[in-house]
């Protein structure tokens, strides 16, 4: 059984100007102690998927239909009540933004207490003791001292590694980073990855790294996820992602990164279009209008998920017409 | 380094900076004002048609640079020579406004969404006055939006109704309306998605061979910075450490700085990730209000000494065309 395990998921936004297929026809699974990367670009849906597991979605947005399991547990239907006790317990986020998810009018002390207190049942003194503990995990210098302060007087690096501590606090099962680096600087984002898989290894927690960084994503994760417009393009090991991409979109993502190791500088390939109009939908691959190698099928009709390596899926018609996949998850990993 | 270049000629660089400063006024405490030294002491030079690429982390002062480089704020000391004039006395300025311009950061902010995209396009045209009649302003506006690659049909919309890559595409069109040499781009792609952000790259560089434009390019992400540039400089809390052809700083960084910059850039690769060897810095950049006595780097660096405390390295040209500071080299 898997840690988490996401089913066709759907969720819209019912907007006024039509619904918003925000994470359509989604599903995968997160082992224990693994570090899951969720790759793609604005609007893809890798956000809305966090919320969606956690529930935290804003209106008019809800899920439509899916199921996700945790320890073998429906989530779907559940209600608040029973969603708090999962929320910065058993599952927690950390936010891209650092500044706007803390509260600006309470100490970081105040902040992180109450998510101790509230999943725990520690008295007052020793979730104080635990947030001093927690703060000094995460490399705070003074924890003591920091516990009065305010969000506005620490570094944004500072303000991620409280959010860290917080979302740690009651050691979950699974932390959801959402893009928990985009807003740091480079040297920063070093420090905080390696904070994070640190402690990843320490408590054995998985992690879901959701990121549009192709570098953070090599770094850090074991399986990959690309996302487009909601759907999943192509998922697998991040070694098979990597150097065997068999989605047109992976393959067009790595092209259009510069190569920091080329010194001739050959140009970029970029995607041309645009990004998809999630209101306006095709009827086939969501990619298709951007791919140069569309054929008449991936206009009409959307492709399915085929095993295209032992751990590697690929929604995308280029692999059945070259028949290089399979509906079966195949026995030995094709060289 | 290339202010003693006084024999070469005037011609090579379009643009030099010597001894830049630019100080800001910040309100710390009642009746009480510090300074904050955006950029201290900077200097250095742009070749005719080149892209110097600017690269460090927030707050060093990269995008002050550039903004003063422009004029649009009025350097604390230090000259700006464009084309062997120096900038600086009206006459100067109103010459210089037309030849120089700038590509911003944010698509969102920076186009006003009450304007037509012809009348942003145009506004340059409009404020020199370089169109005689609506017929030959309308043509301008078209050979402008074709340029880069956006739909002439497209030119009585809002900005709201374009995306981030194509807003960029509008922003760059008005920085052109003018027929610039240099254009100052401050992180034109950092808003961009990965895809589109290639698209807007390989368009500034199609532009400068045509035009014959010469950039320099501000963004923090150093392996886009190391694409789009010849040159790459380095800057930390308004001091420049390291300057050097773009090559030669990605493959062989000598400032202790740069050093762990570089191996802090994920590499999108997972065997090569593996391999790296990463400098993790400890700490944070000190805050620009109290930077440092002497080599502002000294407080995070593995080699810092007393002499760094006591005394702010100058560039040295370590390597011919490669120019550091630092102490220890």
């Amino acid at each position: 059984m898997s840690l988490l395990e996401v089913r066709d998921l759907h969720t819209s936004f019912f907007t006024p100007a039509g619904e918003v297929k925000a994470v359509n026809g989604l599903s995968f699974s997160l082992e224990k102690g693994k570090v899951l990367g969720i790759v793609g670009e604005s609007g893809s849906g890798k956000s809305v998927t966090a919320y969606s597991i956690l529930q935290i979605l804003t209106h008019p947005g809800r899920i439509v239909s899916g199921s996700i399991r945790f320890h073998g547990e429906e989530l779907v239907g559940k209600s608040d009540e029973e969603m708090r006790k999962i929320r910065g317990n058993k599952i927690s986020i950390i936010f891209q933004d650092p500044m706007t998810s803390l509260n600006p009018t309470f100490t970081i002390g105040n902040q992180l207490c109450e998510a101790i207190e509230m999943h725990t049942d520690r008295n007052r003194e020793q979730s104080r003791a635990r947030a001093v503990e927690m703060l000094k995990l995460v490399g705070i210098s003074e924890p003591e001292k920091r516990l009065k302060q305010y969000a506005y007087e620490l570094s944004g690096g500072m303000r991620q590694r409280v959010m860290i501590a917080m979302a740690l606090a009651c050691e979950p099962d699974i932390l959801i980073a959402d893009e928990p680096t985009t807003a740091l600087d480079v040297t920063i984002q070093a420090q905080i990855l390696e904070l994070m898989m640190k402690l990843q290894k320490e408590l054995g927690m998985a992690i879901m790294m959701i990121t549009h960084d192709m570098g953070v994503i090599a770094s850090v994760c074991d399986e990959v996820i690309v996302m487009y417009a909601g759907g999943v393009c192509e998922r697998g090991t991040t070694d098979a992602i990597f150097y065997n991409p068999r989605h047109e979109y992976t393959r067009g993502l790595m092209r259009s990164i510069p190569d920091m190791s080329d010194d001739e500088k050959t140009p970029l390939i970029p995607i041309t279009g645009t990004p998809i109009d999630l209101l306006h939908m095709p009827p086939g691959c969501p990619f298709a209008p951007r791919c140069e190698q569309a054929m008449k099928i991936c206009l009409q009709e959307k492709p399915k998920e085929y095993w295209v390596g032992r751990d590697h899926l690929s929604a995308c018609w280029m692999n059945v017409k070259d028949g290089i996949c399979c509906t079966e998850r195949p026995e030995e990993e094709e060289s | 380094m290339e202010r003693n270049q006084a024999g070469k000629p005037a011609s090579e660089y379009l643009v030099q900076v010597s001894h830049l400063k630019q100080y800001f006024p910040v309100s710390t405490g009642f009746l009480k004002t510090t300074m904050l030294k955006a950029v201290d002491d900077v200097s250095f030079g742009i070749r005719r048609g080149e892209t110097l690429g600017l690269v460090g982390e927030s707050g060093c002062g990269k995008t002050t640079v550039g903004r003063t480089l422009l004029h649009l704020y009025t350097p604390t000391e230090g000259e700006i020579w464009f084309d062997g004039e120096k900038i600086g006395s009206r006459e100067s300025l109103k010459n210089f406004r037309k030849r120089a311009q700038m590509v911003f950061q944010d698509p969102y902010s920076s186009l006003n969404p009450r304007m037509t995209v012809a009348d942003i396009v145009a506004e340059p045209i409009d404020v020199h006055k370089l169109c005689a009649g609506r017929e030959a302003r309308e043509a301008r506006i078209r050979e402008l939006m074709t340029l880069v690659g956006l739909n002439t049909e497209h030119a009585t919309r809002y900005a709201h109704e374009f995306s981030g890559g194509q807003r960029q595409r509008i922003g760059i069109a008005r920085a052109l309306a003018s027929n610039p040499e240099f254009i100052v781009c401050d992180e034109p792609v950092s808003a961009l998605d990965v895809s589109i952000q290639a698209q807007v790259i390989n368009m500034l560089e199609e532009l400068q061979e045509r035009l014959g434009l010469t950039y320099l390019f501000i963004a923090h992400d150093i392996s886009v910075v190391k694409h789009i540039s010849n040159r790459i400089a380095v800057m930390y809390l308004g001091h420049m450490m390291e300057l050097a052809s773009a090559n030669e700083l990605t493959g062989h960084p000598l400032h202790p700085y740069t050093v762990s910059l570089m191996s802090a850039v994920p590499i999108p690769d997972p065997k090569e990730s593996r391999k790296q060897q990463r400098i993790v810095l400890e700490g944070d950049v000190p805050s620009p209000l109290k930077v440092p006595s002497g080599c502002p780097f000294r407080t995070r660096c593995s080699r810092a000494t007393k002499e760094c405390a006591e005394r702010c390295p100058e560039m040295r040209e370590a390597s011919p065309d490669h120019f550091v500071a630092c102490h220890h080299l």
